[in-house]
């Protein structure tokens, strides 16, 4: 059974006052999410990624489409009890203190005394936030508030914690403990299905991975099926040469001086790399090396982003730009 | 509709209960409320032998004007404020519905309410008891009735089923329009409530049927409020009937669940965008 589920998951909202027509923010979403994954819902602003977290979380309801989280369907009470959420750019009760607010929503899943007393002290305590404890919400910054969010996300113990750009807001140091929290939770077996734009954090902590864009999944995957898979050109570093290698050559994108005499060639990965070399270091030349360029999950990102909205940052020469991704 | 849970409903409306106790409107508001009833001393004052009858339908009135002024302002904002400050995000991920949500929040109104009219009412009879105090024994014998006579609770009471009337009907508008608009309509179907009676026998104003049938309609879907002003009788020292109370307030009651079941309708199926 997965822990998260959507089939062809779609959602239009109205726009437009008079005559209001359809925009589709989240167009036929597919994915699945396995327990203990870190999954990492990447996308840039407006691609859906706030909206699928809405969906899952019954805040919005689908023009179409179905979804499941830990087998059963949303908005089911059972599987609320066991899972977390921490909202985009959170909001909590500013005349509360982060104490009351996490008694509070303890007490919603029924906690109630010593244990509640505990739970609460202890992520309190979690989140760095143990001084502070009797300090009114409306004292805090927005750093602070961020670690409330994501105290009360754990205070059930949930078994799939959805965090909405958990890093929003936060300092580096900040950013560095809600790291090593997702990792902690990971380690813990949870499942973690968080939304980012920050593409570092996906790739030091997911196990896996999606694209969204203009409401599309554009890719999806683990970050080494994702980004090794794509090689993006190769790299030929000559020696010995009295010139530069000629970068009309059709094969080549650029050619870079390292040294006198000593160049790196930048060609197409459609190239046979060893045939060129010889070619292009001729009789005087020496072949130094011959190194595979790969994707990085940037590279993957902005072309996903460009192919949804129709553009092409790399435009030709980058025949093999293709996305590896389901759609 | 799935099954309400009582816990989850009562930690809600705890939560509304604490909101208000923090906010310092609410205090200014009946602070002013205890001034006005206050003042009516001095106003029974200048009408010789009608003071006690001013006093408690002056310090009445405050109590349901003022009691109003809360119901609509802080009901119509239980709902939209979650949502324009989007605590609600983090709050419907626990588990509970969104019905038990609005339950909450009328019940913790209403709760907050009680308190308010119970202060306000405990004011009124103080400067009751006070002026009862200050006067000579032998014209305290000419008042119909007595100055702290226990039938103010009732009175109370029915105030405080009126409110509660009138928290449901701004909820049920909060929960599908906007904040100004929510209190608009709560205060115009508040107004068209005190004029059931006229709405029942429109017939006998005007004479095209359609026209008497609709106001006899609106009779029906709008809240009667008028039946639960029983302060002159009051202060007039007539019996306020139980049965009367009792189906007053058992109306207030249906009333009620009848707003906030569709209110829960409404807010079921609400996107929060």
């Amino acid at each position: 059974m997965s822990a998260i589920e959507t089939h062809v998951l779609a959602k239009d909202y109205k726009v437009g006052f008079w005559r209001p027509r359809p925009y589709r923010a989240l167009d036929g979403l597919t994915l699945s999410v396995e327990p203990g994954e870190v999954f990492g819902f990447l996308g840039p602003n407006g691609a859906g990624k706030t909206t699928t977290l809405k969906l899952l979380m019954q805040l919005v309801y689908p023009t179409s489409g179905t979804a499941s989280i830990l087998g059963r369907p949303l908005g089911d009470l059972e599987m609320k009890r066991r899972i977390g959420y921490l909202p985009e750019n959170p909001y909590f009760y500013d005349y509360l203190t982060a104490e009351e607010l996490l008694t509070y929503f303890a007490g919603l899943f029924g906690y109630k005394g010593q244990d509640r007393a505990k739970r609460v002290s202890r992520l309190l305590d979690e989140v760095g936030l143990d001084a502070e404890r009797r300090l009114q919400l409306r004292k805090f910054s927005k750093g602070m508030i961020q670690r409330v969010g994501l105290a009360q996300t754990l205070i059930n113990d949930p078994e799939v914690v959805f965090l909405d750009e958990p890093m929003s807001g936060l300092d580096p140091l900040g950013r560095r403990d809600v790291r090593a929290l997702i990792l902690r939770l990971r380690d813990a077996g949870r499942t973690v299905f968080f939304s980012s734009h920050i593409l570092s954090d996906a790739e030091t902590l997911c196990s896996r991975i999606a694209i969204v864009a203009k409401g599309k999944l554009m890719a999806s995957g683990t970050l080494a099926d994702l980004v090794t898979a794509q090689l993006k050109g190769w790299e030929i570093i000559l020696d010995g040469l009295p010139q530069p290698p000629s970068a009309a050559h059709p094969g080549v994108r650029a050619v870079t001086t390292i040294a006198p005499g000593r160049y790196a060639v930048d060609a197409l990965p459609a190239e046979d790399p060893l045939r060129l070399a010889q070619e292009l270091a001729g009789a005087s030349g020496r072949l130094v090396s011959i190194t595979q360029v790969h994707d990085t999950l940037e590279d993957l990102f902005v072309r996903q982003v460009d192919q949804a909205s129709g553009t092409d940052r790399f435009a030709a020469p980058a025949p093999a730009a293709a996305a590896g991704g389901t759609r | 509709m799935s099954v309400v849970s009582l816990p989850t409903v009562l930690r809600i409306a705890a939560n509304v209960f604490k909101e208000s106790v923090r906010d310092k409107v609410l205090y200014s508001i009946v602070l002013f409320a205890v001034l006005i009833i206050s003042a009516s001393l001095l106003l029974g004052q200048l009408t010789a032998g009608q003071e006690v009858k001013i006093i408690k339908d002056l310090g009445l009135s405050a109590i349901s004007l003022f009691g109003h002024f809360i119901a609509i302002f802080i009901g119509i904002g239980l709902v939209s404020k979650e949502v324009e400050r989007r605590s609600i995000y983090a709050l419907l991920a626990k588990p509970m519905s969104r019905t038990e949500l609005l339950l909450g929040k009328f019940f913790g109104l209403v709760a907050t309410l009680a308190v308010n009219v119970a202060v306000m009412t405990a004011a009124l009879v103080v400067v009751l008891a006070v002026y009862a105090w200050l006067t000579p024994a032998d014209l305290r014998a000419s008042w119909e009735s007595s100055a702290t006579d226990p039938a103010i609770v009732v009175v109370a009471g029915m105030i405080l089923a009126e409110l509660a009337v009138v928290t449901a009907i701004a909820i049920l508008f909060s929960t599908f329009t906007s904040p100004v608009l929510a209190a608009a309509f709560t205060v115009g179907l508040v107004i068209a409530g005190q004029f059931g009676a006229d709405l029942k026998n429109f017939e006998q104003v005007v004479e095209s049927a359609p026209v008497a049938w609709m106001a006899r309609g609106l009779y029906y879907v709008l809240p009667n409020l008028a039946p639960f002003d029983v302060k002159s009788q009051y202060v007039h020292a007539q019996s306020i009937p139980a049965g009367y109370v009792a189906l007053t307030t058992g109306y207030a009651a249906l009333y009620v669940a009848a707003l906030l079941t569709l209110a829960a309708l409404f807010f079921s199926r609400r996107d929060f965008k």
